[in-house]
């Protein structure tokens, strides 16, 4: 009972709070290694594309809510999503036009292009602020809970509750989704074969008629919908700031290149091993100790390794580790 | 124009610039904007001595900046004898054994054999490390923080002057050269890891290191109070109150015709500029001799060239780790100086939009590679960023003008004039880079 207590309690604080986040940055993630892998830079303006998204989506959600429109006991900021990621592709696409293509053209060096996104990041905060501000906005409607943390103990007799939000529910079938929907596309369309062409090797595909700017559009496209997706999953389950998504950044950073930039399998993995560090490292453990360990040794601490505050640091340490010892990440990236 | 003439017009442009603000919106305005132009230019000196120079990303310059901060508190504060001799002693042996660990986990890496016993070697000495080092500075750490914690609870600084520490306002331009050592012990670490891999991995461990300098100077209420603040530092130059109650000064004043209140705030001010417009002199003329030297001439050939470079013996990542650290410790001697003009420590004001990403559009739009590029780029860039509020709000102004007073889009359109800075700041940035990307300055 009382390791079915713990494992319940690991569970609530950090199994299913840590999919959903791991979902979330490995969505961020796979946007990041798009880039990095045709593209061929690291694009400093991707947290600020997750906050456009999302403010996309709360203002259609707005709308939707205005004219009546709800999505049931789901949010009804899934409704608005296709929405959000059509304004944040227009918008991509835009600034790929008036600024990227110029150096593209160039063959600018990669250093060059991040300074470029550097302006464009400064660009797209400037917007975001502009037209949502700088507050804390929550979105979230529908149905709280897929399960209560009453409900389970009634319904299992245990002394721990689980809760699972429905945003945590929804975080990760989502990501699921979108994740096979990407590699179906990356592996059995042509559209899909030709961007992991283009990513080996450039010279042998434009050999072989590959339209490089096509690819550079549909790259651009998927990364509107990943980091749209990714931004409004982060903002239903917990709640939308434009600096949020700013520091989002650096775990997402992180968990590209543990995973190996330029490899989207590595992203995912790299993902879920940010997210589990940052959480179990930051969350006490003296309550899954208590039931698992016998009453003599159990700890009189909470067992926390690092305050909450220190979440960065978990990411950078594991980042910081990667390179020392293995600085292509744990799959070998740089191609698609 | 010949590029000769560039440097010379921009100066004229910057100091137009300082005088039309004194003119319209008062001499006090233009000092305090001068002040921090002069800060922000020593930092763009050392964020260009690594991009201009070398070629290096560093998105962490907040970091840097953060760690001047903090050494000007560490200085230049007094010590506080009874939280010291509370858990002083818990402190130092705490740091110590931290540091033990981390000497004996890779004392241990180097020594063994590869495979997985020494990896597991590793992770046991770092983990026991770790609860040990927790078990002993925890204790410290609250022994100092239950020490009168709304007045001081932190161990304090360094200040020998102790209960009459204001008197001992020099010890603070000590505190500026110490600012640059903390940064370039930060340096050395970021470095070590982060130079020799691609471009970018550097770019991130900086963007990584500068959040979690923040988070420590938020947190460790034990080192500079966390988010309590340190207030009331220390001044190099004197204090208003005490001109004022000088009778000469108040004679002196009143012969150019100015009150004793505004008087003293000029004089304060300009005690400063002076102060700052030295080291800004100092820090200029070492950087040009650098670059003019024959290891300025190296750093270039690696920047252009790192195969060459390293095809003719030339350490390319030795030489990196040199320069980074030196153009970080500029940041941090520029950042401790900001904190002595604030005359206070407020970890939580450090934004990476206003510390690291300003100081790189000025580095980019006054010219990487060229050193008086920087610095008036600083210059110019810094008073843009002041004026660009007031005149977003009058914009905003004007363009809501013809809407009903209390509708929803003109209180909207004119809260939001605040946000147009970091709009400005990126489009000046997109166009230099596309239309002029050598900067106003250019490299010779």
């Amino acid at each position: 009972m009382d390791f079915l207590n713990a494992l319940v309690t690991l569970a609530n604080f950090v199994i299913v709070p840590g999919l959903a986040y791991g979902a979330q940055l490995a969505l961020g993630a796979l946007g990041v290694t798009l880039i990095y892998a045709i593209l061929r830079f690291s694009n400093f303006a991707h947290g600020d594309t997750m906050a456009f998204g999302t403010m996309a989506a709360i203002l259609v959600t707005w709308g939707f809510q205005a004219l009546g429109i709800s999505f049931g006991p789901l949010p009804t900021a899934l409704l608005a999503l296709p929405f959000a990621i059509a304004i944040t592709g227009v918008f991509l696409l835009g600034t790929d036009r008036v600024v990227y293509r110029f150096y593209r053209a160039q063959k600018a060096k990669p250093v060059i292009l991040v300074i470029v996104s550097l302006g464009v990041m400064f660009v797209m905060n400037g917007l975001v602020r502009f037209i949502i501000g700088v507050g804390d906005i929550g979105f979230t409607d529908g149905e709280r809970f897929i399960i209560g943390a009453r409900d389970f103990r009634e319904w299992s007799g245990l002394d721990e509750g689980l809760a699972i939000k429905t945003t945590q529910g929804i975080t990760v079938v989502t990501a699921v989704i979108v994740m096979a929907v990407l590699f179906w596309f990356l592996n059995k369309t042509r559209t899909g074969k030709s961007m992991r062409a283009f990513s080996d090797n450039e010279d042998l595909a434009l050999l072989s008629g590959i339209n490089p700017e096509k690819v550079v559009m549909v790259t651009w496209l998927i990364v509107a919908a990943l980091a749209t997706t990714a931004g409004v999953l982060y903002g239903l389950d917990k709640s939308f700031k434009a600096f949020t998504y700013f520091q989002l950044l650096l775990p997402i950073f992180a968990a590209a290149i543990v995973g190996g930039i330029g490899n989207p399998v590595g992203a995912i993995v790299g993902g879920f091993v940010i997210a589990f560090a940052e959480v179990l490292i930051t969350y006490p453990l003296k309550k899954v100790l208590g039931y698992l360990l016998p009453e003599s040794l159990a700890p009189s601490g909470l067992v926390q390794l690092l305050s909450t505050d220190y979440k960065f640091a978990v990411s950078f340490v594991i980042l910081l580790v990667v390179l020392l010892f293995r600085p292509t990440g744990l799959f070998k990236g740089q191609s698609i | 124009m010949t590029h000769s003439m560039r440097a010379p017009l921009l100066l004229g442009l910057v100091i137009a610039l300082l005088v039309g603000t004194g003119l319209v919106q008062g001499w006090n305005a233009t000092l305090t904007i001068l002040n921090y132009g002069l800060i922000s230019a020593i930092m763009a000196l050392g964020v260009n001595l690594q991009w201009g120079f070398a070629g290096l990303f560093n998105v962490g310059i907040m970091g840097f900046v953060a760690l001047g901060g903090l050494a000007a508190v560490l200085i230049s504060m007094p010590p506080v004898p009874e939280a010291w001799n509370a858990g002083g002693v818990h402190i130092l042996g705490g740091l110590a054994l931290g540091a033990a660990t981390i000497v004996a986990a890779v004392m241990a890496f180097n020594r063994m054999a590869k495979g997985w016993p020494r990896g597991i070697a590793v992770v046991a000495i770092l983990l026991i490390g770790f609860f040990v080092f927790r078990s002993v500075f925890d204790v410290g750490v609250d022994l100092v923080e239950s020490v009168n914690p709304a007045g001081t609870g932190y161990l304090g600084g360094l200040n020998f002057g102790m209960q009459n520490y204001r008197e001992w306002g020099w010890m603070t331009i000590i505190a500026w050269p110490v600012g640059g050592l903390l940064a370039a012990g930060a340096a050395w670490i970021i470095g070590k890891t982060a130079l020799g891999l691609r471009s970018d991995y550097l770019a991130i461990a900086t963007l990584g290191i500068a959040e979690i300098i923040i988070a420590v100077l938020k947190n460790e209420d034990w080192l500079s109070r966390g988010v309590k603040n340190v207030s009331g530092l220390p001044r190099p130059v004197p204090y208003e109150t005490d001109l004022q109650q000088d009778p000469a000064f108040v004679e002196r004043a009143a012969s150019f015709g100015l009150d004793p209140t505004m008087a003293s705030t000029l004089y304060t001010k300009m005690g400063y500029a002076v102060l700052f417009a030295i080291f800004l002199a100092v820090l200029l003329w070492m950087a040009q001799r650098a670059l003019h030297s024959p290891w300025g001439r190296m750093m270039r050939a690696i920047r252009d060239n790192e195969v060459a470079a390293a095809a003719m013996g030339k350490d390319v990542t030795g030489r990196h780790l040199q320069i980074f650290i030196l153009g970080s410790a500029i940041v941090g001697i520029a950042g401790a100086m900001m904190t002595t003009l604030d005359g206070q420590l407020t970890p939580g004001t450090y934004q990476p939009l206003r510390f690291t990403f300003l100081i790189w559009v000025m580095v980019i739009v006054g010219g990487s590679g060229n050193n008086f590029g920087a610095v008036l780029g600083g210059m110019l860039i810094w008073w843009l960023w002041v004026q660009v509020e007031p005149m977003g709000l009058a914009l905003m102004g004007l363009i809501t003008s013809g809407m009903a007073d209390g509708s929803f889009m003109k209180g909207h359109l004119i809260d939001a004039a605040a946000h147009m800075r970091l709009l400005t700041m990126g489009v000046i940035l997109l166009l230099v880079l596309r239309f002029s990307p050598r900067g106003l300055v250019p490299e010779r």
